[in-house]
């Protein structure tokens, strides 16, 4: 699968059925979960987006999430990745949405540049984390 | 959170120049835009110089010119000339056991910062202003 092996080229892991899970999800016809694609002329895929719309989640209104977003490393800077951002805001915005939010590893600088260049900056709410004693 | 002279001079120069790449300003005439000394001014441009994010080109019309790429020129990189945000020498009483848990907090603030100035480019904050000023209008 195209997906697949674009998050393999970024990520360096292979995870093929987390991503046949993810197209199962998010491809179908939930309103509210959006997996966008850009392709080239020949249907080379170009990158990605997977977002969702989470009503009430921590208390907060209904906000579009963006969980996952890639671009193939050599067309970056090309403004697919802007494209792909925009689109989903798009659809976002059509069901009534006005915030969108995501979550990036700290140390994930090329990620959370992209997020900071659309505009996005730190939101209300702070991740915490802890291992859980054995 | 607050930077130093020296760091906020940096970026508001790098920002002015940076807006048109082609465009050359003095030290004095960025000093006077925002009611800074020249003097000191003149020694963050030195600064800037020597990384390579500025060039000065000298005699008549001359002045400073952004030569970076604003897309990949971050506010750390700026920073990191100037300042660091992380203790550098011993503090007294660090190595006790209340002395290593408020470090484990302080290190946390400071990856969190390092994070938030990694992430913003020149460019990015080149957007940012018109953002703000249509925040302020509304």
């Amino acid at each position: 699968m195209a997906i697949s092996k674009l998050d393999q080229r970024i990520t360096g892991v292979s995870k093929p059925a987390y991503w046949q899970e993810m197209m199962r999800r998010y491809d179908g016809e939930a309103a509210e979960h959006y997996f966008l694609v850009a392709e080239d002329d020949g249907g080379a895929l170009l990158g990605f987006v997977i977002g969702e719309i989470r009503a009430w989640e921590f208390g907060s209104p209904p906000a579009g999430w963006v969980f996952a977003i890639n671009v193939d490393p050599e067309t970056r800077l090309g403004g697919i990745g802007t494209r792909l951002f925009d689109e989903v805001c798009a659809r976002f915005r059509t069901a009534g949405v006005r915030s969108v939010r995501t979550m990036v590893d700290r140390r994930d600088h090329l990620i959370l540049s992209f997020f900071r260049s659309q505009g996005m900056m730190a939101g209300p709410s702070l991740q915490l984390e802890m291992e859980i004693p054995s | 959170m607050k930077l130093q002279k020296a760091t906020r001079f940096g970026i508001y120069a790098l920002l002015e120049l940076a807006r048109d790449p082609s465009q050359q300003l003095s030290a004095s005439d960025i000093a006077r835009r925002y009611a800074i000394s020249t003097n000191h001014l003149a020694k963050v441009m030195r600064e800037l110089g020597r990384a390579g994010l500025v060039e000065a080109e000298r005699g008549v019309g001359g002045g400073y010119r952004f030569v970076a790429n604003a897309k990949r020129v971050t506010l750390w990189d700026v920073v990191s000339l100037f300042e660091s945000l992380y203790g550098e020498t011993a503090e007294p009483g660090q190595d006790t056991e209340t002395g290593q848990a408020l470090g484990m907090v302080l290190g946390e603030m400071g990856e969190i910062a390092e994070a938030t100035l990694r992430s913003i480019t020149i460019d990015t904050m080149l957007r940012m202003r018109p953002r703000t000023r249509a925040a302020d209008a509304a």
